[in-house]
């Protein structure tokens, strides 16, 4: 009698195919172009979707499986943060400032990373680069549920906290991650690709979710660490896709070349410019410091991000053009954007302050070319007046930028002392610009840009007051409106560290739990 | 066109002169002085007179800066759109040939910042 043998399990490859391109079909009583109607209008010619590869071979059941297990170790560490009180173990109050941040300029874009990779999923005809969005869409949702999970641990105690997907539309320096995430979804699920997948995740967020996420373990933030090492195990994989989509494209056909290039030069200026809030992170936020901006810069862009373009050169792929302005940028970035938020501190949902003493010191050490000279005794002033009760609040709304949106405050490539202007005239309007690049990006698509919402701008409009409010009754302050409209609480979600709720109930609960009073 | 896109792509600008309630934006700057972060945006109305963003706006905007007290108006070089340019103050912004969105600033000889630093 035969033996009846067990059919042999299916190895990993064949098993990606059975669950992948198995799943797939060809169309037959509708054209393929009606189900697909973006996947040509880009300009990029795809002759063999098949040749798509993905490097990790994910199937659902397996993802299931493994983050599974990665969520069970990350919730049961910010249980244990927030049951031993975790918040008072960090190293001041000021730190806090940083989640604020985090929570309400970053953890929406990690939504619309989940909105964006399944739009530019469902636009593929082919079913490999489908599915690897797919897994990446859900990585990214989850990305924003444990960021909101991990930071609302402060919600509970610390203000600014409370309303950040209100503010997300609305206030007026988160229109920076937004514009570029609207920017992002909007274009065709090619760019989409290259500018999220590629560009920013590839070239770009390992600043945010290295030495930053260092940083919150080096002031004793354990829950930030642990959600950005858990994302960050996700990155790996996003930033292995972005790189197979960039190769995928550029091997299919000899005329995709510069249109990919085009699109790396303006995701990689316009990622590099969201970033300008890490950079003032890293440099003023923290308390407890791991390396400056200027070095993260170049540990991260110009060592890894260069071999990077160097790989990709076979492909006729060049450096972008603007990493030589950046390069000019990086002793100044994080001063020039602190000193901002230092100017309209009574309009932010988190504190600011002057550096110490010793934290200038530390600046100077790290910009020995620059802080002294141009930013020490702005600093110091400040520091000289807020001692005499004249704190320094900026109450004049600023130009900003029509590409970036940031307010015009980057100063020409080469001198610290002159503001970059940049204008054109686009039938019969003028339009302004902090940069060459971002000036260059508008020139390309001006149809796109000028719709752009520029806060300060809608300000005036009268677009940015609460529902029924009546500009023209006396007395009225437009400020006081705004930051109504914003959600934005006077006096407890604003203004300096110094003398803020969030300082004084640190201190008192830091008390109650080290000293028995 | 320039943009790529699957239809017709046209849409209004969001700042059109028409959507600010009789007002023209002006962008005003003054050089060397970086405790300002970054120019200043007004809505003004265009048959405002130049003088008065001098007198009565630029104070309330520059005066916490200790050079503010220090300049000499008669001395100030204006630039527009960074060309070398001169307002006549008793002329309003209309008939000075200012425009919606356009930008100046101006240079204040002798005052450079904070300890000299720009700031």
């Amino acid at each position: 009698m035969d033996m009846q043998v067990a059919k042999k399990k299916l190895g990993l490859k064949e098993k990606y195919q059975v669950m992948t391109r198995g799943l797939d079909w060809e169309p037959s009583y509708q054209k393929k172009e009606d189900i697909y109607p973006y996947a040509s209008y880009e300009g990029i010619k795809i002759h063999d979707w098949d040749k798509w590869e993905d490097p990790f071979r994910l199937t659902m059941d397996a993802y299931w499986k493994y983050q599974a297990e990665k969520e069970r170790k990350l919730y049961a560490i910010i249980d244990a943060y927030a049951q031993n009180n975790g918040h008072l173990s960090v190293t001041d109050a000021r730190y806090i400032n940083t989640v604020k941040l985090f929570l309400t300029g970053v953890s929406p874009l990690e939504y619309m990373a989940h909105r964006g990779f399944a739009h530019a999923g469902r636009a593929f005809p082919g079913a490999g680069p489908r599915v690897a969005c797919l897994m990446q869409s859900l990585d990214e949702i989850r990305h924003a549920q444990t960021q909101i999970h991990a930071l609302s641990n402060y919600n509970k105690h610390y203000n600014g906290l409370h309303d950040f997907r209100h503010m997300h539309d609305r206030v007026w320096y988160l229109s920076v991650p937004k514009s570029f995430f609207d920017d992002a979804v909007t274009a065709g699920p090619f760019e989409f690709l290259v500018s999220i997948g590629f560009s920013f995740e590839y070239v770009l967020t390992n600043l945010l979710f290295v030495p930053f996420v260092s940083g919150a373990a080096y002031n004793g933030d354990m829950g930030t660490m642990t959600f950005g090492f858990s994302a960050q195990s996700d990155e790996a994989r996003h930033m292995t896709l972005g790189l197979e989509v960039i190769k995928f494209i550029l091997e299919q056909d000899p005329d995709n070349l510069p249109i990919v290039q085009r699109w790396i030069d303006k995701w990689t200026w316009r990622g590099y410019r969201v970033l300008t809030l890490v950079a003032m992170m890293m440099d003023y936020m923290l308390p407890k410091r791991t390396m400056s901006w200027k070095e993260a810069w170049e540990v991260y862009f110009e060592e890894n991000g260069g071999a990077l373009f160097k790989d990709l050169a076979r492909y006729g792929i060049k450096m972008p053009k603007c990493a030589e302005t950046i390069a000019l940028e990086k002793d100044h970035l994080s001063h020039q954007a602190w000193a901002t938020f230092y100017n309209y501190g009574a309009a932010a949902a988190f504190h600011t302050w002057v550096p110490e003493k010793e934290e200038m010191d530390w600046l100077s050490a790290k910009y020995p070319e620059s802080f002294d000279k141009y930013y020490r005794p702005r600093l110091e002033y400040w520091r000289e007046q807020a001692a005499k009760g004249n704190r320094f609040y900026n109450k004049t709304l600023p130009m900003l930028c029509q590409t970036c949106q940031i307010p015009m405050l980057f100063t020409e490539p080469g001198d610290p002392t002159k503001i970059c202007y940049r204008e054109v005239d686009y039938k019969g309007s003028k339009y302004h610009f902090c940069s060459d690049h971002c000036k260059e990006i508008f020139e390309h698509e001006p149809e796109k840009y000028v719709q752009s919402w520029l806060p300060v701008h809608q300000i005036y409009q009268g677009n940015c007051f609460p529902e029924g409010t009546d500009p023209t009754v006396e007395g009225f302050d437009p400020l006081a409106a705004v930051l109504q409209y914003y959600h934005l609480e006077f006096g407890r979600d604003n203004l300096d560290f110094e003398g803020s709720e969030d300082q004084k109930n640190f201190d008192a609960w830091r008390g109650q739990a080290t000293k028995n009073v | 066109m320039a943009i790529a896109a699957i239809g017709k792509y046209e849409f209004a600008p969001a700042d059109a002169l028409d959507k600010f309630h009789g007002a023209q934006l002006l962008y005003i700057g003054w050089e060397d002085h970086l405790l300002f972060c970054a120019p200043f945006a007004f809505p003004f109305p265009p048959t405002m007179p130049f003088r008065a963003i001098v007198e009565q706006v630029l104070p309330g905007s520059f005066g916490y800066h200790p050079d503010f007290a220090r300049i000499d108006w008669a001395k100030a070089e204006w630039f527009k759109s960074g060309k070398p340019w001169q307002p006549d103050f008793d002329k309003s912004l209309a008939d000075n040939g200012l425009k919606h969105k356009d930008v100046i600033r101006f240079r204040t000889p002798g005052l450079t910042g904070i300890a000299g630093s720009c700031s």
